[in-house]
């Protein structure tokens, strides 16, 4: 499946878009889209941290993806 | 603790691409129950280690953010006897001595809005999907963003 990830801050200068897409298996977890992400974009591996919001919530490793989430890159946050 | 729980909490929460009123919040957070307000403005500094600051760019995922926002007021309601929460972030590019963040807090006695207000500052900066670029004169760099 055809995967759109929606990409701020950093993030977005890592991938040179605000959104990328990504072709993952059916039964892909989010473990699965992070690995694919940093193989493509090793540079996430420099960051502090980042997460994966599945459908506006931040996701755990196990969770699974499916065509219809929306799915986002959320870099260390540095609000207020 | 008695009051806790007599008001529903009401919660006025914004993200705006346009400069926040001070005053309006004020006036949005004022009311005769409570015996307490507590509000807490961050401003724009005018430099970080040293560095001159040039200017600050905040982006935000703003569906999440607005929902982690919300998160945030319903948790300090639930910790705190509060009666009304703001709390308004700004996006876009911001000036030294702008505001890119307002709470505020009321509650019927001072020290549930103060700790409140502390809460929702600190687990904003924590968890909102909002990312904040300093521009420096000789660069830029996303804040947090590597170790």
């Amino acid at each position: 499946m055809k995967i759109n990830i929606l990409a701020f801050g950093i993030a977005k200068d890592i991938f040179g878009n605000s959104s990328i897409s990504v072709e993952l298996t059916n039964d892909a977890t989010v473990y699965n889209l992070k690995y694919s992400l940093e193989k493509q974009y090793p540079r996430l591996k420099q960051l502090a941290s980042y997460m994966i919001a599945v459908n506006n919530e931040y996701a755990l490793t196990e969770d699974t993806i499916h065509p219809s989430d929306e799915i986002a890159i959320i870099p260390p946050v540095s609000g207020g | 603790m008695s009051t806790f729980n007599t008001y529903p909490l009401q919660t006025n929460i914004q993200i705006s691409a346009q400069p926040l009123h001070i005053q309006s919040c004020i006036d949005w957070i004022m009311s005769p129950e409570s015996g307490g307000i507590d509000i807490f403005i961050g401003t724009v500094r005018n430099a970080t280690k040293g560095k001159t600051v040039v200017r600050l760019e905040f982006e935000a995922y703003e569906k999440m953010a607005l929902a982690e926002m919300e998160k945030i007021a319903v948790q300090a309601g639930e910790k705190w006897p509060v009666q009304k929460l703001l709390l308004h972030h700004r996006t876009g590019v911001l000036a030294v001595g702008e505001v890119p963040v307002i709470i505020a807090v009321s509650a019927a006695h001072r020290a549930a809005a103060f700790e409140a207000c502390r809460y929702v500052i600190d687990t904003l900066k924590e968890t909102v999907p909002i990312w904040k670029k300093e521009i420096f004169e000789d660069g830029e760099v996303w804040v947090a963003a590597h170790p």
